[in-house]
């Protein structure tokens, strides 16, 4: 018995072999087998290596001459600039990609070394070296929301399920918010944006992370609300409302819309609000970012990118007891007799910095709340800060 | 004669696609495949090289490679041949069509080393193709990978809209759906026997 199992399993085995010889085996790949001889010829190897050697000879020959004869000269200034950019193709200086502009800002001498926005200042001053051309001082952008109306506080006219983005969304007849100009919330933006720099906050609204935003404006061409504009950084109060509706329909539709009624035009004490077609719109060439209209705001939609607000301090040792700062200050934080030392109360003051610059003795200094608070009075480690 | 050239061409196009036949070239075809712009940039690119390597092939492989026994070189050979001329058009399209490299310069890289490329001059070979019936076949793998191509672009812009599970985005969902092709495209199969 265990022999005629034995014989069976080298037939079955024999068999197989013999099928895979005979059949599988030509037809194994693309381009199939390669002939096979009982016994190589020694010419056949010498052709090989003389075939393979000329080929060789005759592309190499070939190439070289190509080489030489189609040479395309470029400019070295163009491979340095191209490895200070940062890289990222994000397109934000109007160029296709960074060699685009690091061939533009080497040949041509109109385009500015300033353009790369994630590059930021440090550089457009290393272009500068390398083209010869003057580093104008860069003014940092960076992307704002214009719309506070999370899922929470404003209105849906309809429940939508489709596909969760906002280009999507917007085909279900302009989207399921209530207000036409705000943010959907499906996240559009924060897909488009290169650098991770956007997430979604609970309520359903793109939070901008300014050390990673460099305003490349990806963000801004994605969002099909127009909802996100670039703004100068500095610039860090904003009307965070983009609805031309009538007050009493964005009141209906959102508590945070902006219902221009005005009080911020009144309140601004430079005059740099204006409304227009329904919308308080901050003329930023004139703004000086006090934050005033940020408190009057009757629906909070004016917003304050300023997370802690440096509060003003009087040095006693300069006061000279002027009264400049006293009758400047637009909320009244400040008090003392005149030629006397004056305080400011630092629960009202707000940080708007207007006294700072009145003071002819130089003696009012901005420093940091919160150091403030824990110390009582400023330390020695207090410096002013910059906005 | 031209009965069997016209078999050759719909043949390696639809019945035998390199994509979703034989399983070829997926690098490129997954590579480019995430937007229509390069795409279609790689089909003409890709579609050129194939027709020109396959004719410098088959002339190299019908006049020195037979008359000299040398069949076991061609790998080898085919392999050098199209990465000589594509990196000499590489080369000469820089100088004298800058646009044209810009556009279609990246892909020629990717190109050299590409299965497709290779087993077309390899099938010629083992065929015994004439030179028409070898045209025919480069011509109908390049548009036949021109299909895939734009078929998967169109297919993956929309897809980028959709809601897919987290462990299926990307390249897994990609190959679900180049198998559910390749499905649809065994449907051309009994098309032509040949």
């Amino acid at each position: 018995m265990y022999e005629q199992l034995s014989t069976l399993l080298i037939q079955i085995l024999s068999q197989a072999v013999n099928i895979f010889a005979n059949k599988l085996v030509p037809m194994v790949g693309v381009g199939g087998s390669v002939e096979t001889l009982e016994k190589v010829p020694w010419e056949y190897v010498v052709f090989g290596l003389v075939v393979l050697a000329a080929l060789g000879i005759v592309f190499g020959v070939a190439l070289a001459i190509v080489a030489a004869r189609f040479v395309v000269k470029t400019d070295p200034k163009v491979d340095q600039v191209r490895e200070t950019l940062p890289g990222a193709n994000c397109g934000a200086c109007g160029f296709a990609g960074c060699m685009g502009y690091a061939e533009a800002v080497a040949g041509n001498p109109d385009v500015a070394v300033s353009l790369c926005a994630p590059g930021k200042s440090a550089v457009a001053e290393k272009i500068a070296v390398i083209t010869g051309k003057k580093a104008e001082k860069v003014d940092p952008k960076i992307a704002r929301v214009f719309c506070q109306g999370g899922t929470s506080l404003s209105q849906r006219k309809f429940i939508y399920t489709g596909v969760q983005d906002c280009t999507a969304a917007m085909l279900a007849a302009g989207g399921d918010k209530s207000c036409e100009y705000g943010c959907l919330g499906y996240g559009t933006c924060m897909r488009a944006c290169p650098f991770g720099a956007i997430t979604m906050s609970a309520d359903n609204l793109p939070v901008i992370h300014p050390d990673k935003c460099t305003a490349c404006g990806k963000c801004v061409a994605a969002c099909p609300k127009q909802v996100i504009e670039l703004a100068l950084a500095s610039k860090a109060v904003v009307i965070s409302c983009h609805s031309r509706d009538k007050g009493v329909d964005t009141k209906k539709k959102c508590q945070v819309g902006c219902i221009a009624c005005g009080i911020c035009v009144r309140t601004c004490p430079v005059d740099a609000i204006k409304i227009d077609n329904n919308l308080a719109r901050i003329d930023h060439g004139k703004c000086i970012v006090c934050g005033l209209c940020v408190r009057k705001c009757p629906t909070n939609a004016i917003r304050d990118y300023i997370p802690a607000r440096p509060r003003a301090y009087i040095d006693p040792a300069k006061c000279a007891g002027i009264d400049v700062c006293e009758k400047v200050c637009p909320v009244s934080a400040i008090s003392g007799e005149l030629r006397s030392v004056h305080v400011v109360d630092q629960d009202k003051c707000i940080g708007c910095r207007m006294c700072e610059s009145r003071c002819p003795k130089k003696a009012i200094t901005m420093v940091e709340t919160a150091a403030h608070a824990v110390a009582g009075k400023p330390a020695k480690a207090l410096e002013p800060v910059a906005v | 004669m031209w009965q069997h050239v016209l078999t050759i061409f719909i043949a390696s196009a639809l019945i035998n696609n390199f994509v979703f036949a034989r399983y070829l070239g997926l690098c490129i075809f997954f590579g480019v495949t995430k937007r229509m712009e390069t795409a279609v940039g790689m089909s003409f690119t890709f579609t050129a090289v194939m027709l020109i390597g396959a004719a410098l092939n088959w002339v190299i492989y019908e006049y020195v490679m037979i008359p000299y026994h040398l069949g076991f070189l061609k790998i080898v050979i085919f392999i050098g041949v199209v990465a000589a001329f594509v990196q000499a058009a590489d080369t000469i399209m820089k100088k004298v069509a800058p646009t044209l490299y810009y556009k279609l310069g990246i892909y020629l890289a990717l190109i050299v080393t590409n299965c497709i490329i290779l087993a077309v001059p390899l099938i010629n070979a083992e065929e015994h193709y004439s030179l028409f019936e070898s045209m025919a076949l480069a011509l109908g793998s390049g548009l036949g990978f021109s299909l895939a191509l734009i078929i998967m672009a169109s297919i993956r812009e929309k897809l980028e809209l959709a809601d897919v599970p987290k462990s299926f985005q990307g390249l897994p969902i990609s190959f679900v759906l180049t198998g559910l092709i390749a499905l649809a495209f065994l449907g051309f199969s009994g098309m032509i026997t040949l």
